[in-house]
């Protein structure tokens, strides 16, 4: 098989362990249907100061599209590699002709399209739930930002897994990270209720960027009509990405640590 | 003769200050099975690990299959199979699953029910990793080792913590590489799995070598003093005697000239793990 061909077979097995594994469809697939359902229930009624004033569900729906991005990239990413480095499985691949980049590149692939199936799942929910338009005259500016920011998540995932020592480790350091981040970023509480400072602090971090270009993607600004792709809070998700590709390509690590 | 499979001259590897191998030679011809046997800690797996490409050695000359395995690339990677010390499977994928994902990484692999076959797992095949026994598992593992149809096959510690039973199956499916005329290096610590498997044994203690012959010759067995055990008038006799055949001689002989047998004859050689116990614990007496 070609590289490409070996990309595409990796990809089809990862599938299959993916859908597989009760851990991964819960935390990646179940979680933020649960989250949007709740959020939608407790402040349905209510609307955001955004945007002019939007319903607190319009906001919701890219909001936990943006949560089940990440969850589905670096979270999902992070958690299976280090499971699959201290079993040995990554160790006993590389014994294979199997070029390293085909396995990673499969991984990745896998991550991307179950990020994109929650961004169908989730914005038919809001849909046939709460009435949150589809901005179908969006879709492509969309799309590319939720590749990107899927990516570049992608790699900070890669990148952690060379922080975390153990398959036990991997639940504790991957949530201790993202949760925080997900308050101070405006995913869980509307950034209209955030003070400025807790904006200031996160805006450092790749998140609330991302939140930031997804939301602009999916709800259209006052008026605007055209599709726009919010390219400055992109740059600021992709330098992050290819910082921790390079940290990953410098740091990962193939055989078990206890061993 | 040919050139060998595996041939090691000098081979040093330290860890900071500690030196796990000392300086070792040896050579494996093609379509032995070669059985590299030591007490934990001894540098079996460090050894082994150099010669698979996963780590780096400190000093000496390695060659595998005709390259270094340091700078060897995916064309050698075709041409062996490595079952790791440890390494558990996916648990998510069938036994049918795991052998075809790793199928698609070699060039011309097996049939994967072929691979089945081999390896003993045909009532398991649509069964997902994480339902077979710690035996079957270990059989899967070296099924995906062979579905590249390597000529090398590099078994580290495959039967540790297996009971009885499962040893035997796993014996079993070794001696089914050897029918297919597979080079095997076999890492081990139990001295019977390498009498039973191997064409040729070397011992490993300390990082040293410390013996080397077939599982029969191995540490000059011959040479070494035989014990003959009987009963006299219910009590036990042990005699220790280097001339086995003279002492044998006169003992009969003497039974027979005065008309009695000798009751419980037995005749006794150190045994291969006798030997082993002796090599290894006095290398180690050296630390």
């Amino acid at each position: 098989m070609n590289g490409l061909a070996l990309v595409g077979h990796q990809f089809r097995y990862d599938q299959k362990a993916f859908w597989r594994n009760p851990a991964s469809v819960f935390f990646t697939v179940m979680f933020p249907v649960v989250l949007l359902l709740i959020f939608a229930t407790v402040f349905g009624s209510q609307t955001v100061d955004v945007r002019g004033g939007i319903k607190t569900t319009t906001y919701y729906v890219p909001a936990i599209i943006t949560l089940s991005v990440i969850s589905a990239t670096m979270q999902s990413l992070a958690m299976s590699l280090v499971i699959a480095r201290e079993d040995g499985r990554l160790k006993r691949s590389r014994g294979t002709p199997m070029p390293p980049w085909v396995f990673i590149a499969g991984r990745i692939g896998n991550s991307i399209v179950v990020a994109l199936m929650m961004l169908a799942l989730l914005a038919a929910i809001g849909r046939v739930l709460y009435g949150v338009e589809i901005p179908w005259d969006r879709l492509p500016a969309i799309v590319v930002t939720l590749v990107i920011g899927a990516a570049a998540f992608c790699c900070l995932g890669i990148a952690l897994t060379a922080a975390i020592p153990s398959q036990d480790a991997a639940a504790p350091i991957v949530n201790a990270l993202l949760l925080p981040l997900y308050f101070l970023s405006g995913v869980f509480i509307p950034d209209d209720q955030l003070p400025s400072g807790v904006i200031h602090f996160a805006d450092v971090f790749p998140i609330r960027h991302f939140f930031e270009a997804f939301f602009d993607a999916y709800v259209p600004a006052n008026g605007a009509a055209s599709a726009s792709i919010s390219w400055d809070n992109l740059a600021i998700v992709a330098i992050w990405g290819v910082v921790g590709l390079l940290l990953a390509v410098k740091f990962f690590r193939w055989s078990p640590r206890n061993g | 003769m040919a050139e060998p499979v595996i041939s090691i001259r000098g081979l040093r590897k330290s860890y900071g200050e500690a030196e796990a191998v000392r300086g070792i030679d040896l050579e494996v011809q093609a379509g032995e099975v070669f059985a590299f046997l030591g007490p934990n800690g001894a540098g079996k797996t460090t050894t082994v690990e150099i010669l698979e490409g996963y780590r780096k050695r400190s000093g000496g000359e390695v060659t595998v299959l005709g390259e270094d395995p340091q700078r060897a690339g995916r064309e050698w990677r075709e041409r062996i199979g490595i079952v790791l010390q440890s390494g558990r499977l996916d648990p998510y994928l069938t036994v049918r699953e795991s052998l075809g994902l790793y199928a698609g990484y070699f060039r011309a692999p097996r049939l994967v029910d072929e691979v089945i076959e081999l390896v003993g797992l045909r009532e398991k095949a649509e069964a997902r990793a994480s339902r077979l026994s710690g035996g079957q598992q270990r059989r899967l593992d070296v099924g995906m080792a062979l579905i590249g149809d390597p000529e090398l096959l590099f078994l580290d510690e495959p039967t540790t913590g297996f009971d009885p039973t499962a040893r035997r199956q796993f014996w079993d499916v070794i001696a089914g590489l050897r029918d297919l005329g597979k080079t095997v290096f076999l890492t081990t610590h139990y001295m019977e799995e390498a009498q039973r498997l191997a064409d040729r044994v070397t011992i490993i203690a300390a990082g040293e070598i410390v013996a080397r012959g077939t599982p029969e010759d191995l540490g000059d067995r011959e040479s070494q003093p035989a014990t003959i055990h009987y009963r006299e008038g219910g009590e036990e006799i042990r005699v220790e005697t280097t001339t086995l055949v003279e002492t044998l001689h006169e003992l009969t002989g003497a039974a027979l000239a005065h008309g009695g047998g000798l009751e419980g004859l037995e005749v006794t050689r150190p045994s291969l793990e006798d030997v082993y116990l002796e090599l290894t614990a006095s290398a180690q007496g050296v630390e």
